[in-house]
């Protein structure tokens, strides 16, 4: 149920989005979700459509749509690109990546030289790739 | 583009928030945690709604001087801290496991975002945040993402920290963020050095991870009677 406040934040971030850029109503934004953080889309779409309920209405009748983007790492050390299918991780350990991805540097180590100093590359998390509406 | 949603949300997650103190000091080892976390039981005691957000993500430590074992945030629309002793306590040390967190600057900023943006805190008198040392990502990120933010400082009587946190209070000043005071954290004598400072307490290491007791050390009781004098209208 975590998704809940993500999902908020992406109305909220939508709606700020709005404002800015003068759009009398929001007709689709485009989410990304990043393999890392393992977001529910189910739950997800179920909480955007809660919410939406009792949003401001210029996001009333906007569509969702959710693309996928996977996770890539390059390890600081040896510069090694890994994917997330090429490191271990326990279901706990998932579980809190899921709560906050940069807990990835404590469970997951460069496959090759073992180090937890690498970057993340791409497919951290949630985030919005476009919104388009009606000006 | 890409836009990052996390932070449109963290206003409405600090609405209810009347005030956000950052316990800071400029250099390690000098009580932040401590005074962070009895700071937090003391408002408690006194009949205040308190939370406690521990932000030292390398050194975090907050649970322990709360004695916080087997708790978890609830997953309820975000997440729900648990109370410790009264105190909504939120930390990084739930995701852990005991383990180190290291993180670069751009990670940090990531984490604080990702726990200001899911963690509902409620309806507050105050929060509590135990930062980390010096002026870094956490209090670079703390100052620009809670508008709220009120600095309670802390030093030791040495001309070491007395340096740093002279360039450390100009700057918080230029970034226009309210100083609510020094307090001195006297680590080496047992009498206090002027009225914002608390004695050397040689019970108080006896007493981390119980709470009822830290509220009965002499460390706790000279702390609240600074945040009386400073803050604290009761």
């Amino acid at each position: 149920m975590h998704e809940w406040a993500l999902a908020d934040s992406v109305i909220a971030s939508a709606i700020d989005y709005s404002k800015k850029e003068k759009l009398k109503k929001i007709s689709q934004v485009n989410i990304v979700f990043g393999e890392l953080q393992n977001i529910d889309k189910e739950i997800f779409m179920f909480a955007i459509d809660e919410l939406i309920k009792t949003a401001n209405k210029v996001i009333s009748s906007s569509k969702f749509k959710i693309s996928d983007e996977p996770a890539k790492f390059k390890c600081k050390v040896c510069e090694t690109d890994f994917t997330l299918n090429q490191v271990k991780k326990s279901e706990d350990e998932a579980e809190y990546i899921h709560f906050i991805p940069e807990m990835a540097h404590t469970y997951l180590k460069c496959p090759k030289c073992k180090s937890p100093d690498f970057d993340l590359i791409a497919g951290r998390g949630v985030s919005i790739k476009s919104i388009k509406g009606v000006k | 583009m890409t836009i990052d949603p996390r932070t449109s949300v963290i206003k409405k997650r600090f609405s209810n928030i009347k005030r956000v103190i950052a316990v800071t000091g400029w250099k390690g080892g000098i009580g932040k945690s401590v005074t962070a976390s009895v700071l937090s039981l003391i408002l408690s005691k006194k009949g205040k709604t308190c939370g406690l957000l521990d932000l030292d993500f390398t050194g975090a430590s907050d649970h322990i001087i709360l004695g916080a074992k087997d708790v978890f945030p609830e997953e309820k629309n975000g997440i729900v801290p648990p109370e410790i002793n009264g105190i909504k306590f939120m930390s990084i040390s739930f995701f852990s496991d005991g383990k180190a967190v290291p993180l670069r600057g751009n990670n940090i900023t990531d984490a604080i975002i990702e726990m200001l943006a899911i963690t509902r805190w409620g309806k507050l008198d105050y929060l509590i945040i135990d930062m980390p040392p010096g002026i870094n990502d956490t209090a670079l990120d703390v100052v620009r993402l809670i508008d709220k933010t009120e600095i309670l400082a802390l030093t030791i009587p040495s001309i070491i920290a007395k340096d740093v946190l002279d360039r450390s209070l100009e700057l918080y000043k230029r970034l226009k963020v309210p100083i609510i005071g020094v307090i001195i954290n006297n680590l080496l004598h047992s009498k206090g050095i002027g009225a914002k400072s608390i004695p050397y307490d040689d019970k108080l290491e006896a007493s981390l991870g119980r709470p009822d007791k830290l509220l009965k050390t002499k460390f706790s009781r000279s702390l609240e009677k600074i945040i009386s004098e400073l803050f604290l209208s009761v």
